[in-house]
């Protein structure tokens, strides 16, 4: 039985077709990839597994259990983490606080109306911090966090749900190239020490293809690839998508150094 | 507005007059015609602009005294219809005019504002113009003359119907007509259907954006002029017609769709209709069936019958509220024990009419900082707080003056009726953002104002309840005072501890990103219920201690201008802190009872005094306070964070 498996999910927008019969699986420790163009139905697939959106039909089974249309807070309970695109932190609140909350959460104690919220669950907040490298940072307004650091706050209080599966829409969009491949780095060492499953995306085809161990290929929301990276890569039909036809001409993967769409 | 005419005819026919039933309609569409050129303005303000202009309701009450001015002078000229037309239209001009000085002058300075300040900058027209009508045209109704050609009435099986009326009825489509000819035949009008469906549009247009809005200020105003103006044969100029006149024009918006003119005519013609037919079957809740019409829509489409959903806006913006909880330091302290200790002495040193005003200054200051613990710490902007003050109140007075019950269990019963109160609605005001949720918050406060104002067998109507005495243990007026005070305080500290604690951190991160806060595991909306009914329970408490200083009852403590004095309050104070409402209430009230018996233009200081604080001081007196230290470097607590922190 697969951690998380996606059966048939479909999605569309009015006219517009977000996803169709997307069928795949992770498995505990491992990192599947889903690439695909800008538009491509990558986030919405995310959304669906996180329950900020329901899919039009199909099935979402975490664990063998199904999850499909659930409230993202109860599929949190039941294990799922997550990053946004957009990256969605508590402005207002420093980045240890941040993290507290999410713990706050896991312990059930948001209608607490004592103690001081200030020094809840701080160590445990401070270790998790100094396991993305922002430990040092605690004590600073998210507000005023570099883009790349609001991205590993946003890891981290992902982990302070100590999830099973990890969704990671594009965790290091934003980010220089270096950091880049430390993000990636990290995201992967913590996937193995805590056998959590990473389902993530990524316009950076470097990180992807040094990763994970899966890939599924998306196109205007259907599957058109899916398998190990080196089968990923022979494959024509990607090799269209990224290289030819659409007109690439530049021979690297397509959009290697993309911005956040 | 034809209230009065039809309970009169209604004695004398039945509901299964078939005639009788089309002249009702015919009512009905008179008032819908009316109704629907003054929404038909506001609502192509709010495309254009994003503004929920208050001041619309100055636009029609200016329209109408400027036709009772204009109209008979050129009636004069020559008395006949083509002279009143001309003076109709002069007024709608005259008030375009206004509406571009608006936006010149004001408006410009506030599209980027948070909303609750524009709301309450653009209140703040409304009591300015209040005060200045009132001084140019006196307290006394006006009506205008009637249309030369038609004064008379036509008959419609066998019932007399004024002909004006039918001129009514036939220019609402007129209008409708004419605006839709201007949005798709005229560059300027295809641009403001582009700025209502596309807000980035707005800012792609460069130059042309000034004049798009100052051109939208003209037309709103002048719409809202003419519906004013158009009214003065049959509802005479007075006073107090903006305020009611802008709570139903915001139920056609709201209903027809914030953007929409067909949507405006539609809900026009919904609400008129339901009213004339309304006050047939349930007379006695005309104005609690069309707040409950607005709610209904607000709740399972907030986007209005024919408008379109806004997509949400993915940028991550800074709050409008308390973003840095500022704890306690020494000075805070010694400010704590300082007020303290002024408090507790405060009947020592002060005479009888100093301990009114204290009592009534602590009543608000525990109503103001359940509001900022919405307002500023849930990013709840409730526009209608005055509704929960006011079950309080209610609550109690009734008790005591209906029931015969002493003050103990009545200050009990405040607190927990007004939380119910909150319970109901706030179950559906915490599922919607922004001016959707204001709008019904807004709703439903006009909800309870309408049942304190129209069920006068409990309530008392609009006189309300006299004779609300506190038990006589507490009758002295220092022994209330320090009965208020203890209450007061005891009520505030325990609404501070939430916000330090787990419960308002959580209301903050809902504010921050809702769906972050869903993403780990909280119920947004269970949270934001549970503060709504929370804030609504301390603003009953207060409600109920003051109905005891009072002695009495009525409407007033329930009314929109209520709601907005507890706004000002909190904003004066400072929505960015904690303490701050504490101290906008009592600066707010002192000043308003010192300057109150000193001029006639209380309205028009206040009007100026809250455009002053949106444009110039939006921080508060206690925000500027903490600005001005951090400033000067006597920020300890800053201070020590820095140096603790790597740059
Ligand atoms: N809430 C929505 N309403 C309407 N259309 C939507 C919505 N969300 C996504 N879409 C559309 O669905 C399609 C897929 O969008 P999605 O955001 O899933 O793509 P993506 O692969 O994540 O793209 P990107 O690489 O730019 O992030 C797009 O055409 C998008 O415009
Ligand atoms: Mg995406």
């Amino acid at each position: 039985m697969s951690l998380l498996a996606a059966e048939g999910l479909d999605k569309s927008f009015g006219g517009v077709v977000a996803a169709r019969n997307v069928t795949f699986a992770v498995e505990a420790g491992k990192l599947l990839a889903i690439i695909g163009p800008n538009g491509a139905g990558k986030s919405t697939i995310f959304n669906m597994v996180g329950g900020q959106l329901r899919p039009d039909a199909g099935r979402v089974m975490l664990a063998g259990h199904d999850i499909t249309g659930l409230a993202p807070r109860r599929i949190w309970r039941l294990g799922v983490g997550r990053t946004f695109q957009v990256a969605q932190t508590f402005v207002s609140m420093t980045v240890a606080e941040n993290v507290q909350m999410a713990l706050i959460s896991r312990h059930g104690r948001t209608r607490a109306w004592w103690p001081d919220a200030s020094g809840l669950y701080r160590e445990e907040a401070i270790a998790l911090l100094d396991r993305v490298g922002m430990s040092a940072n605690a004590e600073r307004p998210s507000s005023e966090l570099a883009y790349g650091d609001v991205k590993r706050v946003e890891l981290a209080v992902a982990l302070a749900g100590a999830p099973k599966l990890l969704l990671m829409d594009e965790p290091t969009a934003g980010m220089a190239p270096k950091e880049r491949a430390q993000l990636m780095e990290l995201v992967h060492g913590i996937a193995r020490e805590r056998g959590l499953g990473v389902l993530f995306t990524e316009h950076d085809m470097d990180a992807v293809f040094a990763h994970a161990d899966d890939i599924i290929v998306l196109v205007r929301g259907e599957i058109i690839a899916a398998g190990r990276p080196d089968e990923v890569r022979a494959n024509a039909r990607v090799r269209e998508v990224y290289l030819g036809g659409s007109g690439g001409a530049d021979g690297g993967p397509a959009r290697t150094s993309a911005t956040a769409g | 507005m034809t209230a009065k005419r039809i309970v009169a005819a209604k004695r004398d026919h039945h509901l299964s007059d078939l005639s009788f039933l089309l002249v009702q309609a015919l009512n009905g569409l008179a008032s819908a015609s009316s109704l629907f050129i003054i929404a038909a303005g506001l609502t192509i303000v709010f495309g254009v602009t994003r503004i929920v202009n208050f001041a619309h309701g100055s636009f029609y009450m200016l329209g109408a005294y400027f036709g009772v001015t204009l109209i008979p002078r050129l009636l004069d000229v020559s008395s006949s219809f083509p002279m009143f037309l001309a003076g109709v239209l002069a007024a709608a001009l005259g008030v375009g005019l206004i509406g571009v000085a608006m936006e010149l002058v004001l408006l410009r300075r506030i599209y980027k504002v948070p909303e609750l300040f524009q709301l309450l900058a653009t209140f703040g027209v409304v009591l300015a113009v209040q005060d200045l009508v009132l001084k140019i045209w006196g307290p006394l109704d006006i009506l205008g003359p009637r249309a030369p050609g038609l004064r008379g009435a036509v008959d419609i099986l066998g019932h007399r119907f004024p002909s004006y009326e039918l001129f009514l009825i036939a220019m609402g489509p007129l209008v409708l007509g004419a605006l839709w000819l201007l949005m798709h035949k005229t560059r300027f009008g295809v641009l403001v259907r582009a700025a209502t469906q596309d807000r980035e549009m707005v800012g792609a247009l460069g130059v042309n954006q000034a004049l798009l809005f100052t051109g939208a200020l003209f037309l709103g105003a002048a719409l809202a002029g003419l519906g004013g103006a158009l009214q003065t044969p049959k509802l005479a100029a007075n006073p107090h017609m903006d305020i009611s006149v802008i709570a139903e024009a915001f139920v056609v918006t709201v209903v027809g769709g914030m953007g929409s003119v067909p949507g405006a005519f539609l809900a026009a013609l919904l609400i008129a209709e339901l009213q004339a037919f309304g006050i047939l079957i349930f007379p006695k809740i005309t104005l609690v069936l069309v707040f409950l019409l607005m709610a209904l829509v607000l709740v399972v489409r907030p986007w209005g019958l024919m408008g379109r959903p806004e997509a949400g806006q993915a940028r991550v913006v800074l709050p409008e509220g308390i973003v840095r909880l500022q704890r306690f330091g020494r000075a805070e302290h010694v400010a704590v024990a300082a007020a303290g200790v002024i408090l507790l002495a405060l009947p020592l040193v002060g005479d009888a009419y100093a301990i009114k005003v204290a009592i009534e200054v602590l009543a608000f200051a525990l109503a103001a900082f359940s509001l900022n613990f919405l307002i500023g710490v849930g990013g709840i902007v409730s526009f209608g707080h005055a509704a929960y003050f006011g079950l309080g109140a209610y609550a109690a007075g009734l008790m005591v003056t209906r029931l015969g019950l002493p003050m103990e269990p009545a200050l009990i019963a405040a607190p927990v009726i007004a939380g119910l109160g909150a319970a109901l609605f706030g179950f559906f005001v915490v599922r919607l953002t922004g001016i959707y949720l204001a709008m019904l918050t807004l709703a439903f406060a006009q909800i309870v104002y309408a049942v304190a104002f129209q069920w006068v067998e409990v309530t008392g109507g609009d006189n309300g309840v006299v004779g609300v005495w506190p038990s006589r243990w507490a009758g002295g007026r220092t022994t209330y005072y320090y009965l208020a005070l203890v209450v007061v305080a005891a009520a505030v500290v325990l609404l501070r501890r939430g916000i330090y604690a787990p419960f308002g951190y959580t209301l903050r991160a809902a504010r921050d990103s809702a769906v972050r806060a869903d993403a780990i595991g909280i119920d947004v909306r269970t949270h934001r219920w549970l503060a709504f009914t929370i804030a609504g329970a301390a603003a009953g408490l207060a409600g109920g201690l003051f109905a005891f200083s009072k002695g009495s009852i009525d409407p007033t403590l329930i009314s929109i201008p209520m709601s907005v004095d507890f706004l000002v309050m909190t904003l004066l104070g400072g929505v960015q802190t904690v303490v701050g409402p504490l101290v906008g209430a009592a600066a707010f009230h002192s000043i308003r009872d010192l300057l109150m018996p000193l001029t006639d233009y209380w309205r028009l200081l206040l009007g100026l005094a809250i455009i002053a604080i949106v444009l110039a001081f939006p921080r508060g007196i206690v925000g500027g306070a903490l600005l001005l230290r951090s400033r000067l470097g006597w920020d300890d607590a800053v201070a020590r964070a820095r140096a603790r922190t790597p740059a």
